[in-house]
C-alpha cells in the first residue's frame, strides 16, 4: 500500500508545470480567452512534440506512450492551476477514452495516432439542448444502417465543437429509449450538413459549441446500438480527469489567499492574522487537501480499471466540484474589492470552478448518481 | 526504464492500495488469529463499547489482554519492547480486518494509542520498560489529564501545580472531563512545577498513579445521561520524583506531541466504526421510506463521500508520516474534518428519523436513556470541543501549516 507518487511522477509534474508557466501565464490566458478557437496551435504542437503531454495514456499500440491514468491526473492538475487555453480535455480526455472504449481494433488504429501526434484535435458531442448527462437526454437519431448513416439533430454544449477536426458524436437507434440503442458515429468537423456555432461561454477559457446536423454521412465507431457501458465508462473517466484539474485550480486559488491574507495590512495588521480570514483559509485548505485526496485515489481507480471506478468517480466529481467552487469564491471575498475586478485573475478561476462544476454533471446530479450506485 | 521524447521515465505506477505480498501474508496472519481467539462469548460484545463506553466491562478487558499477549496491543512498537514494528500499512490491514470481524471495541486508546507514542518519543529506557509492558499486558489502563476548569482551548493556563517534597511530587488542583479516571491505574498530567511561571512555560509532564487517598474522581454527567468524563481533584496527590516525561518545566512539547496523536492516528479505527454507524442509518432510512426521499438521498451521499474522502486523507497522511518520520500539525486537518463529519452524521440520522426522533430509548419517568441514532446525535457534539475544539484546530492550521500571522497576544 502507498498513496503517493513516485519520484518520475513528481518529476513529470515539474516538466509540465514549467512549460505551462512559459507557455501559460496569465497574459496569455487573458489574450486567447478572448479568441473565438480559444488556444495557440503552436503551444499544442509544442505541448506534442516536446513533452508528449497528447500521446501519454493512448496505449504504445496506437502510437501513444501506454502511461496510466495517474500521470494523466498530473498533467491535467497542472493544466487546471494555469487555467490552459487548449482543447486538451475535449481531444484527449474526452474523444480518445471515446474511441478507446468505443471503437473496434482498426478503429482505434486509424483514429489514435493523429491524436497522439497532437495533429488531431477532437471533441464528444454528447450533450444536447436538454442540458442532461443521462441515457435520457440523448434524443439524437442515427437513420440507414450498416456503414451508410446519417445523423440529424443538434448538440449543445460541446467543449470545442466549433474548432476540432473530428467530433465523436453520441445518439441513438429510431425507436429506442434510454440506455438501449445508444452508439457512437464519427463525423469531420467540416462535414456537409454540419452548422457549427460557437457559443458565448460563461467562462472564456473553455470554449464550448452548438452543432446542428442536418442529414450528416457519419461512420459508426465500434457496434451499434450497444454503446452505453462505453459511453457511462467514458464519463466516468472524463469525470476523474475533470477531479485532478479542479484540484489543480483549487491548490492556486488557496495559494493566492493565502498569500494576500500574509500581504495585505488592514486596521494595522496583515489581514491574515484576524481569526476570520484565517480560519476561511484552514477551511480551503482541507477542502483542497480533501478534493486532491479523492482525484488522486479516483485516478488509481481509472488507471486500475476497477469495479470501484463508478462509485468513486461520481464520489470525486460531487466533493471536487463543491471544493473548487467554495474555493474559487471564497478567494474572491478574501481579495475584497480587487477580486470582484476584471484585472485581477480571482473571476477566472471561479467562473472555471463554475464551469468545471456543470461538466458532466454538477453535485447534485453526482450525489444522486452515488447513492443509486451504492444501492440507497 | 525507459526514457521517453520530453525526458519522461517510464515506470509502473506506484501508488497502490493493494497488499503487497508481505502485507498479505500479514493480512492471513490477523484474520486466522481472529477466526482462532473470536469465540462465541466475544463475537457477543462484538462491535460494543468504545474508549469511553463500559457496555460488558470485564469481558472486554478479557479480549483486550488476549489481544495483549499476543502483542497486537503495541503492535507497532519496535520490537526490543514487545511490539511488532508494524509498518503503517499493517496497522491499516489490522484495523480492516478487526472491524470486518466485528470485534469488541478496543478500551486501550489513552495508554497506548496516545501514551506510548509520547513515551517512545520522550521516555527514558527506564520509564519505557517500567510502563509499556504492562500496557501491552491490560494491567494498566491511562487517563489523561489535560483540561481543567480555567484551561479548555488555552490549556497553557493550567493552574494543577506539582511541588517536589525529597523524592515526590506533590500534586494539588482539579482536572477535568477525564475520559476512564475512575477506570485507569495511571494517569500522564500536564501540571505547573514552575509555580512563578504562566503560559507554556514551566509545565511538566507528570505521571501520577490514580489509586491513593490523594486523589478523587467524580463523574461529569453529560447531556447524554450518561458519565464518559470525569472530574479529578488532586489534594497532596504523590508520584515519584522520575516520573516525568521529557525535562521537568519542558512539559509543552510532550503534551503537544500527544495531542498530535490524538488528532491523527486514531482515523484509523474510527473510520471503519463511521462507515458502520452510516450503513446502519442508510438501513433506517430503507426501513422506513425516507431513502426515497430526495433530499435525504442527497445527505445520505454526502455523508458516504465524507467518510471514503476521511479514508484517503488518512492514507495520504500516513504515507507522508512514514516518509518524512513525523506527524505535524496537519493533523489538525483530520480532527477538525473528522469532527465535523460526525456532527452532521448525527443531525442527518436525526432527519432519517423523522417525527420517530422526537421519542428516546428510556421509561417515561426512568432514566435518560439513548438508542444508538439518539447517542450518536448527542455525543457528537462533544467531539468539535474535545482535544483542541474546531476553532483551535483552524487556528493551528492557519498558523502552522499555512504560515499565517498569529493573532496579536
Amino acid at each position: 500500500m502507498n498513496f503517493a507518487f513516485s519520484e518520475e511522477q513528481e518529476q513529470l509534474r515539474d516538466a509540465v508545470r514549467k512549460f505551462l508557466e512559459a507557455k501559460s501565464p496569465e497574459s496569455e490566458v487573458r489574450t486567447l480567452m478572448e479568441t473565438t478557437d480559444g488556444y495557440d496551435p503552436a503551444v499544442w504542437s509544442q505541448m506534442a512534440k516536446e513533452l508528449g503531454l497528447q500521446s501519454l495514456h493512448i496505449p504504445e499500440a496506437y502510437g501513444g506512450q501506454g502511461f496510466s491514468w495517474v500521470e494523466l491526473g498530473i498533467v491535467l492538475e497542472e493544466m487546471g492551476r494555469a487555467l490552459l487555453c487548449a482543447p486538451y480535455f475535449s481531444t484527449v480526455v474526452l474523444a480518445a477514452n471515446a474511441i478507446l472504449n468505443a471503437g473496434t481494433d482498426e478503429q482505434k488504429a486509424e483514429l489514435l495516432p493523429g491524436i497522439a501526434s497532437g495533429e488531431t484535435i477532437a471533441t464528444l458531442a454528447f450533450t444536447e439542448p436538454n442540458g442532461k448527462w443521462d441515457a435520457s437526454g440523448i434524443t439524437m437519431e442515427a437513420s440507414g444502417s450498416g456503414d451508410a448513416v446519417t445523423l440529424t439533430g443538434e448538440k449543445m454544449f460541446v467543449i470545442d465543437g466549433h474548432s476540432v477536426e473530428l467530433i465523436v458524436v453520441v445518439a441513438r437507434q429510431a425507436g429506442t429509449s434510454g440506455e438501449d440503442g445508444i452508439g457512437f458515429y464519427t463525423v469531420a468537423g467540416d462535414a456537409a450538413g454540419l452548422t457549427r456555432t460557437a457559443l458565448a461561454t460563461m467562462d472564456q477559457t473553455r470554449k464550448q459549441a452548438k452543432l446542428e446536423f442536418s442529414n450528416v454521412a457519419a461512420t459508426p465507431l465500434g457496434a451499434a446500438g450497444s454503446g452505453w457501458a462505453a459511453l457511462s465508462k467514458t464519463l466516468d473517466q472524463a469525470a476523474v480527469g475533470l477531479c485532478n484539474e479542479m484540484a489543480g485550480g483549487a491548490q492556486f486559488v488557496l495559494e493566492e489567499s493565502v498569500q494576500y491574507a500574509k500581504d495585505r495590512v488592514q486596521f494595522g495588521r496583515p489581514i491574515g492574522s484576524f481569526q476570520a480570514i484565517k480560519h476561511k483559509c484552514a477551511d480551503m485548505l482541507l477542502e483542497v487537501e480533501s478534493a486532491k485526496s479523492a482525484a488522486y485515489y479516483a485516478s488509481w481507480c481509472a488507471a486500475e480499471d476497477n469495479d470501484e471506478l463508478p462509485v468513486v468517480a461520481s464520489l470525486a466529481k460531487a466533493y471536487c466540484s463543491d471544493a473548487y467552487f467554495h474555493s474559487a469564491a471564497e478567494n474572491i471575498q478574501i481579495h475584497g474589492g480587487i477580486g470582484f475586478t476584471w484585472e485581477h485573475n480571482a473571476h477566472l478561476y471561479f467562473k472555471r470552478a463554475k464551469s468545471s462544476e456543470i461538466l458532466l454533471g454538477d453535485a447534485t446530479y453526482h450525489r444522486e448518481l452515488l447513492a443509486q450506485r451504492i444501492g440507497i | 526504464m525507459e526514457t521517453r521524447p520530453g525526458g519522461q521515465v517510464r515506470s509502473r505506477s506506484p501508488m497502490d492500495f493493494r497488499d503487497s505480498p508481505e502485507e498479505a501474508a500479514f493480512r492471513d496472519e490477523v484474520r486466522a488469529w481472529l477466526d482462532e481467539h473470536l469465540t462465541a462469548e466475544f463475537r457477543a460484545i462484538g462491535g460494543r463499547g468504545g474508549p469511553a463506553d463500559e457496555a460488558d466491562w470485564d469481558l472486554r478487558l478479557e479480549w483486550e489482554r488476549l489481544l495483549g499477549k499476543d502483542r497486537w496491543v503495541g503492535l507497532s512498537w519496535p520490537e526490543e519492547y514487545g511490539g511488532r514494528a508494524a509498518s503503517f500499512a499493517e496497522h491499516v490491514i489490522f484495523s480492516e480486518e478487526y472491524a470486518k470481524a466485528d470485534a469488541p471495541a478496543r478500551m486501550s486508546f489513552f495508554g497506548e494509542g496516545l501514551f506510548s507514542p509520547t513515551l517512545l518519543a520522550y521516555g527514558t529506557e527506564d520509564q519505557k520498560r517500567r510502563y509499556l509492558p504492562k500496557i501491552q499486558s491490560v494491567e494498566e489502563l491511562w487517563c489523561q489529564g489535560y483540561s481543567e476548569p480555567d484551561a479548555g482551548s488555552d490549556l497553557s493556563n493550567v493552574a494543577t501545580r506539582a511541588e517536589l517534597d525529597g523524592d515526590e511530587w506533590v500534586v494539588n488542583g482539579q482536572k477535568v472531563w477525564t475520559t476512564l479516571a475512575h477506570r485507569a491505574q495511571w494517569c500522564f498530567a500536564v501540571v505547573r512545577t514552575d509555580p512563578t511561571s504562566t503560559g507554556h512555560k514551566g509545565l511538566s509532564y507528570l505521571l501520577v498513579p490514580m489509586d491513593q487517598p490523594g486523589i478523587e474522581v467524580r463523574p461529569l454527567h453529560q447531556m447524554t445521561g450518561t458519565a464518559e468524563f470525569n472530574e479529578v481533584f488532586f489534594s497532596d496527590a504523590r508520584t515519584a520524583k522520575e516520573n516525568v516525561l521529557g525535562e521537568v518545566n519542558d512539559g509543552w512539547k510532550v503534551a503537544m506531541a500527544t495531542l498530535g496523536f490524538e488528532r491523527g492516528t486514531a482515523f484509523l479505527s474510527q473510520q471503519l466504526a463511521f462507515q458502520r454507524e452510516l450503513a446502519g442509518i442508510v438501513e433506517v432510512a430503507q426501513v422506513n421510506g425516507k431513502a426515497s426521499d430526495a433530499t435525504i438521498r442527497q445527505e445520505l451521499a454526502d455523508s458516504y463521500i465524507g467518510v471514503q474522502i476521511m479514508k484517503y486523507n488518512g492514507l495520504r497522511m500516513l504515507t507522508d508520516l512514514v516518509r518524512k518520520g513525523v506527524l505535524g500539525p496537519s493533523s489538525s486537518i483530520g480532527k477538525l474534518y473528522w469532527s465535523n463529519w460526525h456532527r452532521t452524521l448525527g443531525e442527518r440520522a436525526m432527519y432519517v428519523m423523522g417525527t420517530d426522533a422526537s421519542v428516546v430509548a428510556g421509561e417515561p419517568g426512568g432514566e435518560y436513556s439513548l438508542d444508538e441514532l439518539h447517542r450518536i446525535f448527542m455525543f457528537s457534539r462533544s467531539e468539535t470541543i474535545y482535544a483542541g475544539a474546531s476553532e483551535i484546530q483552524r487556528n493551528i492550521i492557519g498558523e502552522r501549516v499555512l504560515g499565517l500571522p498569529r493573532e496579536p497576544r
